[in-house]
């Protein structure tokens, strides 16, 4: 078997399996498995710029937002149907992280992750200052009725997980065979090395606002959908917490690795599902998990799988 | 007049809060996550205390000027031997790890201290009327306008923190601990050759900068109240001052400090609280980005 016949039939099996469970689960954890996949395709794009790229942003909300918003308001208040209102959210996220990441990308390092989270904390404040229009921290709901594409009805379990399903493998798949093309390999030189990469020929700055804008246009993507499927956006998608969990979905997943996001959005999904029923402090799992993670496993599950077991996973 | 006066206040403790997040990273290359979560613990371990002893508000309020700091102390070096020392202050996994803490911290209080704000008694508290001064018949006269008043105690949070400020600068370039800081911050390689235990600076560093933001809590406690999410603003503007002032340089610290404090006040007259907040959060966001090394510290090569 080669190896791009069985990342194929891993990735393959992958979206098979998530459209069998729809068949096995009860309905309340195939309602879980939905949202999920929606956040696991705002993790995705997060893995793109931390995970391949090596750029660590603390400020992905603001694109998840961005997103939310932009498809909540554009059908709220412009009135618009489902399909035009997701390009709205996609043209809003496009726009918010070409502009975020021409600014944030003139810094590195440190100051980098502080920009991004300075410029989140800054949406989330914007947000609130339109409280007239965003509702604020209570949020809105998008009515029902608005929330059907090509006359299917995306209210209904079934047609949301699906729905939830079809986005998830669209970005699985074109990601997976992103960062096998010439670009990805190009993002991963940047990881490893920036000068190397540079003195190669490459324009980094030009490859990394690339990357900022796909991964910032993937979270935007994910965030309108989620407002889509489940009917609500509010300005909890726009704090700090939201740009932390997908960099505890990556890092417990495993950064760079295609299947990581998936494993990681899964697992904190339901451990902070288990521990917000034990206690209010559901976040001091979150807290816990981080520690942990950087001290004993860097690499994320499927980073220590790939080292010990599975070299060849992608 | 009255705007800045509680601007001085602000800026005391912002000072003192601002001062560990720059000692620490100034010394240890470390952005800390969790100073704010310090800063909260200094407060709730204020009330602690006064609650305890519970007689005299003032019995109280000495011992937790005492308690909060050196306790927050030690639980910072004990997670910089635990946590930080462990992954070897790698800048990135670090921030990941403070994150963590910030949680951990934030939440166990959330489990233990509960989800009120509580007060605590200032150890004293008479009110002042201050002069001002307009033109009378006798030309400039001076009275004791309506409103126009402060606390005595408002007053001791700024001789206090500027008392602090002093002790701490004395501490840093006139002793051996100091030196020995300095000397780890001048070049960390340097410092171990020449036998300085700089993992056991690293520590102390670190719980020197928790117990200075828990210094400034227990101060300010007494004019706010202690509530398990109150880290979150003084994190942001202790970032903002250390920003501002350069990253690592302790005089500009201080004067952002003194900048960012009086100027809250006075810039949340003129605009709402939230589009202050953006706007603030933008222009510090903007001298990161064109003026990295901030508005007074020195252009790294």
């Amino acid at each position: 078997m080669t190896a791009a016949t069985r990342d194929a039939a891993l990735h393959l099996g992958v979206l098979t399996l998530l459209a069998g469970l729809w068949f096995v689960l009860p309905t309340y954890h195939s309602g879980n498995l939905a949202r999920i996949m929606v956040l696991a395709v705002y993790a995705m794009g997060y893995n793109l710029l931390f995970g391949y790229t090596g750029l660590l942003s603390l400020g992905h909300a603001l694109f998840f937002a961005a997103g939310m918003y932009g498809l909540a308001i554009a059908m709220q208040q412009g009135g618009w149907s489902a399909a035009p209102g997701f390009l709205a959210g996609l043209i809003a996220a496009l726009v918010v992280s070409g502009v975020a990441g021409a600014l944030a990308l003139r810094t590195t390092g440190v100051a980098f992750m502080i920009v991004t989270l300075m410029f989140a904390q800054a949406g989330y404040l914007t947000v609130l200052y339109f409280g007239a229009i965003t509702r604020g921290d209570e949020g809105f709901v998008i009515p029902q009725a608005a929330r059907s594409l090509a006359g299917i009805d995306l209210t209904t379990p079934a047609n949301r997980y699906f729905a939830a399903l079809i986005l998830f493998g669209a970005v699985f798949l074109g990601l997976a065979w992103l960062v096998r093309s010439p670009f990805g390999r190009t993002l991963i030189a940047i990881r490893e090395n920036e000068a190397r990469a540079k003195m190669l020929g490459y324009d980094t700055h030009a490859y990394k606002l690339r990357a900022v804008i796909l991964s910032g246009t993937i979270s935007g993507a994910s965030g309108a959908a989620y407002a889509l499927l489940f009917g609500y956006a509010g300005a909890t998608f726009a704090t700090v917490q939201y740009s932390i969990f997908p960099l505890l979905w990556v890092l417990l997943g495993g950064a760079g690795t295609t299947i990581g996001p998936l494993i990681g959005a899964i697992f904190m999904f339901y451990l902070i599902d288990l521990a917000s029923g034990v206690t209010d402090a559901y976040m001091l799992i979150a807290g816990v998990v981080l520690v942990l993670l950087t001290l004993f496993a860097p690499q994320g599950l499927a980073g220590t799988l790939r080292n010990r077991v599975w070299p060849w996973l992608p | 007049m009255l705007a800045s006066l509680e601007g001085a206040v602000t800026a005391a403790t912002l000072a003192l809060t601002a001062m560990g997040l720059s000692l620490v990273f100034g010394v240890m290359r470390v952005v800390n996550v969790a100073h704010g979560e310090f800063y909260m613990l200094g407060a709730v371990i204020a009330w602690f205390v006064s609650t305890t002893l519970g007689t005299h508000p003032a019995i109280g309020f000495v011992g937790a000027l005492i308690v909060a700091p050196v306790l927050v102390g030690l639980l910072a070096a004990a997670a910089d031997r635990l946590i930080l020392a462990r992954i070897n202050y790698d800048p990135e996994r670090t921030i990941v790890a403070t994150i963590g803490l910030l949680y951990i911290l934030q939440q166990s209080t959330l489990m233990t201290f509960g989800p009120d704000a509580r007060p605590v008694e200032p150890p004293f508290n008479s009110r002042i009327a201050l002069p001002w001064w307009r033109q009378g018949e006798n030309g400039l006269e001076m009275f004791y306008p309506w409103g126009l008043a402060t606390t005595s105690y408002k007053l001791f949070i700024i001789v206090a923190a500027v008392a602090i400020l002093i002790g701490l600068w004395v501490l840093l370039t006139r002793t051996r601990i100091g030196l020995v800081m300095r000397a780890t911050q001048a070049d960390r390689e340097m410092a171990t050759a020449f036998g300085i235990p700089v993992e056991r600076v690293y520590a102390m560093v670190f719980g020197l900068g928790a117990g200075l933001a828990a210094l400034g809590a227990v101060l300010i406690v007494p004019v706010q109240q202690a509530h398990y999410l109150m880290g979150a603003d003084p994190l942001l503007l202790s970032f903002i001052v250390v920003i501002i002032g350069g990253l690592g340089s302790l005089p500009g610290t201080i004067i952002a400090a003194l900048l960012i404090g009086m100027s809250d006040g006075i810039i949340s007259v003129f605009f709402s609280p939230t589009l202050a907040k953006i706007l603030a959060t933008l222009v510090v966001a903007m001298v990161l980005v064109f003026r990295p090394q901030g508005l007074l510290g020195k252009a790294s090569a």
